[in-house]
């Protein structure tokens, strides 16, 4: 495809979606929420399909319903903003820009599950935006309490820990522990946060409530397919004719997204960040970008023939190896012995059917590990390792 | 008149010493002195009602919390696939070659702290870094250097 047509496309495809950052009056869409039943607001939400934006797709009525179920006064709503999933950087554009869709999220799930306390856990990389998002609260809860919504909300600051993205090593971090997950269950929606019932949902996520409650879930559903419903916004980066954050409906091939933001020499793309999958050039036409083929929580990194899978997959096992919290054993140990397994094969030291063992571990990991980090492992390493297999040793 | 209050006082004293707050206090120091030391650690202890250990065991876990002696400019390059893939080991030489110190190092006058980070969120922007909470991208190695020029003609 021309480069004009190229862009003239990709337009298409932006405009078939326009949520997120179409300008809305938010305080309206709260507005809105309050006028009705809190159960109204999340029948909307299962309505509309919308499933979790941060990369695991929990349908997030569901999730609301059981925070609104579950017994205690005292329940809190918490953003997650620790978006430290290599390839993507999605969430920090949205902070930027549409602070206001997320806060009025987070103000249209604490009303629909009780909730009067909130948080934005934001990543210690992203500490220049902790300012204007602590101003935004601010403003919000004004505006809470002038439309008679008992919830304040504030700004929480991580420190550079990947595994803090897993909800409950975020709470842990919260409550001035070791981010170190806990066992599941019991499930957030019950003990969350200082044990209070908790909704944590990703960034997108809330932006994408507000837009629901706005133009109602019929006009979500009708975006994308069956199982993915409405739009997501995808973080491209590598080697990409185009980079940068977009907004598209789920449910394209990644041959579709491929021709829109290739280079024309793509060999491979990383689906999902370091944590999720490697698809190659021979499977692009049938694999589809949606929770009925290849879920991702938007990162989208291209790969050319210049490039060196092997390279690839130890830079990212480098990353796991430093971001793994140490606190279950297949994980901390199996991460290390993945490393130190492929460069022993590209030294020689091992044969290439060494991989075979490794890839036995990788499983183990994906069985044994406590949380999604070491769990999630297995889909880089065995996706990489089985199509590029001879990357590996040469 | 001076301010004699130690910088743990004033974080106490701005968020409170309920556990929870543990980080917040904990980011504040490592804001305006850039590391932890022992005594730091030691008096945050003493305030939180914790064990030592127990504080270090937190701050020790989080990258950005960080327990040797740093320079006044944390220089953190993004190591990541996409920043790597974009030209990241160019940036580093140009930093080393420039502070005349090695990854890890921090520079005599303790100016310049230089660490390789992961992800920091500018992967379309790469190669990327942060300077303290600054970010940095589109990196290029003269633009690097210059980028640094500004930080030492700051006094």
């Amino acid at each position: 495809m021309k480069s004009g047509d190229k862009s003239k496309r990709l337009k298409e495809f932006e405009e078939k979606v326009n949520l997120i950052f179409r300008e809305t009056d938010c305080v309206e869409v709260l507005k809105k929420a309050l006028r009705g039943d809190p159960r109204a607001i999340i029948k909307e939400i299962i309505d509309s399909g919308l499933r979790g934006r941060g990369g695991a797709g929990f349908p997030t009525g569901i999730k609301w319903k059981g925070a609104a179920e579950a017994a205690g006064g005292n329940k809190c709503v918490i953003c997650n903003a620790d978006e430290g999933e290599p390839g993507t950087f999605k969430d920090r554009r949205i902070l930027d820009e549409q602070p206001d869709k997320v806060i009025a999220g987070m103000g249209i799930c604490a009303r629909a599950i009780g909730a009067t306390e909130g948080y934005i856990y934001l990543r210690g990389e992203y500490t220049f935006l902790f300012s204007k998002l602590s101003a935004k609260c601010e403003a919000w809860n004004a505006i809470f309490k002038e439309k008679g919504l008992n919830f304040r909300t504030s700004v929480r600051s991580g420190s550079g820990a990947y595994v803090c993205g897993e909800e409950t090593a975020l709470f842990e971090s919260m409550e001035g522990n070791r981010g170190e997950p806990r066992n599941k269950p019991p499930f957030p929606v019950t003990i969350g946060y200082s044990n209070l019932p908790t909704v944590i949902n990703n960034v997108e996520t809330l932006a994408y409530t507000t837009m629901i409650i706005s133009d109602g879930p019929e006009s979500f559903k009708s975006i994308g397919t069956k199982d993915s419903m409405g739009g997501k916004v995808f973080s491209v980066s590598g080697d990409a004719s185009v980079k940068g954050v977009f907004e598209l409906p789920l449910g394209m091939t990644l041959q579709e997204f491929v021709d829109l933001f290739g280079d024309s020499d793509t060999k491979a793309v990383q689906v999902g960040g370091s944590s999720g999958t490697c698809v190659p050039r021979k499977n692009f036409a049938d694999t589809i970008i949606g929770f009925e083929g290849v879920p991702t929580g938007g990162s989208m990194m291209l790969f050319n023939s210049s490039r060196s899978m092997y390279h690839v997959l130890k830079n990212y096992l480098e990353f796991f190896e430093e971001e793994s919290c140490g606190q279950c054993t297949p994980c901390r140990v199996g991460c290390q012995q993945l490393l130190k397994g492929i460069e022993a094969i590209r030294s020689g030291e091992r044969p290439l059917s060494y991989l075979e063992r490794l890839r036995d571990l990788a499983r183990v990991m994906s069985i044994a590990s406590k949380c999604g980090l070491g769990q999630s492992l297995a889909n880089p390493f065995n996706s990489i390792t089985q199509h590029f297999r001879e990357e590996i040793c040469y | 008149m001076m301010n004699l209050d130690s910088t743990v006082t004033v974080a106490v004293k701005k968020f409170g010493a309920e556990r929870e707050q543990l980080l917040p206090v904990l980011q504040y120091v490592v804001s305006k002195e850039k590391w932890l030391s022992e005594d730091t650690l030691a008096e945050v202890a003493r305030v939180f009602d914790m064990s030592a250990a127990e504080v270090y065991g937190v701050a020790s876990f989080y990258s950005f919390l960080d327990t040797e002696a740093r320079g006044e400019y944390v220089i953190r390059v993004c190591r990541t696939i996409s920043c790597d893939m974009s030209g990241k080991e160019a940036i580093m030489e140009a930093l080393q070659k420039t502070l005349r110190i090695s990854v890890g190092e921090t520079s005599s006058d303790r100016k310049f702290t230089l660490l390789e980070t992961n992800c920091i969120g500018w992967c379309a922007e790469g190669p990327a870094m942060l300077v303290n909470d600054e970010a940095y991208t589109n990196l290029t190695p003269e633009k690097v250097v210059e980028v640094l020029q500004g930080y030492m003609n700051r006094t």
